[in-house]
């Protein structure tokens, strides 16, 4: 039959929706999408408030673990710088008070100097030496380690500085006694005798002792240094007294911390304490690595939690979208099953009501001819001999041939549609199969064909119809014989499909057909036997086996053969109708 | 020409017409009705001895006419003529008291096998 390319379309969809076609068709693009979307989309989900608290808490956590390291550093900070403060100043008071107490005439005694710097040296921790200078510049008397009788200071800026502020505090320095000290100078006035000065050094091994009380641990650093960046103090890390320190000082007051890399590239933590009334700060150093360990290691319990919780979730969301696509494909294929079965059994079910109608109109008219035929031929036969009375019989005798022809088909079409009463009985589907192979014995052998029984001993006696299962497997079987070669094999098999159905299965490795032909073989009047066949074998075996509570499916490759796969009840029913 | 008379039944008037000639051409006297009320007036004014029912007939089915006719004439034996393929209504007939049936289209020498068991009987 010549079909056009656009009818063809329609009707391989068509052999697609009733699945007819061998394996179903699923779109597995539709389902890896939803998927796709079904995993971001509830990752999304759980990831977001996930990420964002873990974000909050990160950030969260690390501040207030700041604070606990800063907090304590900033007050131990501003507690020694005071306490720095208040030695030097309690130091300055000290010589303001020698001063104030002695004339200069009773210090310029190098006796009474010597007498005083010894009382001193005991009470006055750290002290190095005492001076008396004149006006000038000149040093009069001099008590201490050192030989500096008669050394001029008129040109030093701190003499200068003396003279115009009365008291000044030197910067450490080393000078002519080689070692780090400060000068403490006063100026003193008397009425009747020039204005004269007071310079007491003080070693800064005290300023160490009070850095070294903060309790600092071996990694910390803690220093003086001046505005000039000159360290006062020696540091661990960052240079001897009086070397350049290498960081920039920031030039605010109180105690300002600051989170940087140092010169050698490490992280620290630094505090600034700027002196009330000196130019000096304190400086406390803390590496971050160790300052913040607590927050490390918090931090990395943070991140393992989170990771886990992240492989947790993506584990489970993947776990969770696969069970959901399955359930809706698994959901899908059974609805879109049903609706071909459905749609299906309604396609034929309709097919044979009109089948039945129209047997029923044609078989009056039938009737009307086979009469009117049959009375022609009584009158040539009764009446005289004519010319072509051989002819006309001739004629008659074909019409009431194809009326008869005419009255098989109608009457198999109204079995295809009846509803005939069944008949049930206990068999055993195995007997029945033999059975209906006898009436094949005959064709098998001349044509060769090899039959093999795959029956199953165990298959349990069930209760149906026995004319009509010998009809659905002749049916069948005579299909199979015609669809191999001569030669060709032919497999039957049984089995217990479970508790309330058996299974057939007939295979042949014959001819088979496309999925065309596939889709339409269960339809009244679809036939490929060209010349013979009613096509109405199949759908009566259809019909059949619907009928009987059971099942028949056809797998077919065009040129490797056809299998049918009969599922029959095996206790009594209540019939549909 | 037989000593019977048969009435023929059925509401195609072409079939019955032509199925009483063929019967008269075999010597046989067909009476013939398209519909069941002249069909049960004809037993009464006709006295057939046999009749032959189609069981498919608008108005009056063939089992109303079979029954009713049961009721004038019990010992009358009536052949009915189904049009289906099915044997059902056939069956049914003869529980209320039909001959036999038989299935259209009928054969003309099997027609006439079963009016001569009839009127045997």
């Amino acid at each position: 039959m010549e079909t056009t390319q656009n009818e063809i379309k329609p009707r391989k969809s068509l052999a697609n929706k009733l699945g007819f076609s061998g394996e179903g068709k699923s779109s597995p693009a539709r389902y890896q999408i939803m998927r796709r979307n079904i995993i971001v989309l509830m990752f999304l989900i759980t990831f977001i408030p996930l990420f964002s608290m873990a974000i909050i808490n990160y950030f969260q956590y690390r501040a207030s673990i700041k604070q606990e390291v800063i907090t304590p550093l900033r007050l131990m900070s501003h507690k020694t710088a005071h306490s720095i403060e208040l030695y030097l100043e309690e130091r300055l008071s000290i010589i303001r008070a020698l001063g104030a107490s002695y004339s200069f005439n009773e210090l310029s005694d190098q006796k009474k100097l010597n007498r005083l710097y010894r009382i001193f040296k005991k009470e006055l921790d750290g002290l190095v030496d005492f001076g008396i200078i004149d006006k000038n510049g000149n040093q009069v008397a001099y008590a201490g380690p050192y030989i500096l009788i008669g050394k001029n200071y008129a040109k030093q800026s701190w003499f200068h500085e003396v003279s115009i502020r009365g008291i000044y505090i030197s910067d450490v320095f080393m000078g002519y006694r080689e070692f780090p000290h400060i000068a403490i100078a006063v100026q003193n006035f008397e009425t009747d005798v020039q204005d004269w000065f007071l310079r007491a050094t003080i070693d800064t091994k005290k300023l160490d002792e009070i850095i070294n009380a903060m309790g600092l641990t071996p990694e910390d650093d803690a220093f003086l240094v001046n505005k000039e960046g000159m360290l006062q103090t020696s540091s661990k890390f960052y240079g001897k007294v009086l070397e350049k320190y290498p960081l920039e000082i920031p030039s605010t007051l109180g105690t300002s911390i600051q989170e940087k890399k140092d010169h050698q590239g490490k992280d620290v933590i630094l505090s600034y304490t700027s002196f009330l009334h000196r130019d000096f700060f304190l400086v406390v150093v803390k590496p971050s690595r160790t300052a913040m360990k607590s927050w490390n290691v918090l931090s990395m319990k943070m991140l393992l939690i989170f990771a886990g919780s992240v492989i947790l979730i993506f584990i489970s969301v993947l776990k969770t979208s696969n069970f959901l696509i399955k359930r809706i494909k698994d959901s899908d294929e059974k609805r879109e099953t049903a609706f071909r079965e459905l749609e299906n059994s309604q396609k034929l079910s309709s097919i044979g009501r009109l089948a039945a109608g129209v047997a029923h109109e044609i078989n009056n008219p039938m009737a009307i001819i086979n009469q009117k035929a049959g009375l022609m031929k009584d009158l040539i036969e009764l009446g005289a001999d004519f010319a072509e009375k051989d002819r006309f019989l001739g004629l008659t005798d074909s019409i009431l041939q194809s009326v008869e022809r005419c009255k098989k088909i109608t009457h198999r079409l109204l079995g295809f549609a009846r509803r005939m009463e069944v008949l049930y009985e206990k068999l055993d589907l195995n007997d029945l199969i033999v059975e209906v192979l006898g009436f094949m014995e005959k064709e098998a052998l001349m044509r060769k064909v090899n039959i093999e029984l795959n029956l199953a001993e165990d298959l349990p006696n069930i209760s149906s119809d026995v004319g009509q299962l010998e009809q659905v497997f002749l049916n069948i079987i005579s299909n199979s014989f015609a669809a191999v070669e001569d030669g060709g094999h032919l497999k039957i098999t049984s089995w217990d499909e479970d508790k309330d159905r058996v299974g057939v299965s007939i295979e042949d490795d014959g001819c088979g057909m496309n999925e065309e032909t596939l889709s339409h073989i269960f339809e009244p009047f679809f036939t490929t036997k060209t010349g013979y066949g009613t096509g109405l074998g199949l759908p009566i075996t259809y019909g059949i086996i619907k009928k009987l509570g059971g099942t028949i499916e056809a797998k077919s490759r065009e040129d490797a053969g056809t299998a049918f796969t009969i599922h029959l009840k095996k206790n009594k029913f209540e019939s549909e109708e | 020409m037989s000593n019977f008379k048969v009435l023929l039944v059925d509401d195609e008037s072409e079939f019955v017409s032509t199925l009483a000639e063929r019967l008269f051409l075999r010597g046989i006297e067909a009476k013939t009705a398209n519909d069941g009320e002249s069909a049960i007036r004809m037993v009464m004014e006709e006295k057939p001895d046999v009749v032959v029912l189609d069981i498919k007939m608008p108005g009056m089915s063939g089992i109303d006419v079979l029954k009713e006719m049961k009721k004038t004439e019990p010992q009358l034996p009536i052949i009915l003529l189904t049009g289906h393929g099915s044997t059902k209504e056939g069956m049914e007939g003869m529980k209320f008291g039909a001959f036999d049936y038989l299935m259209k289209p009928v054969d003309i020498k099997e027609l006439i096998t079963k009016i001569q068991e009839a009127i045997k009987s």
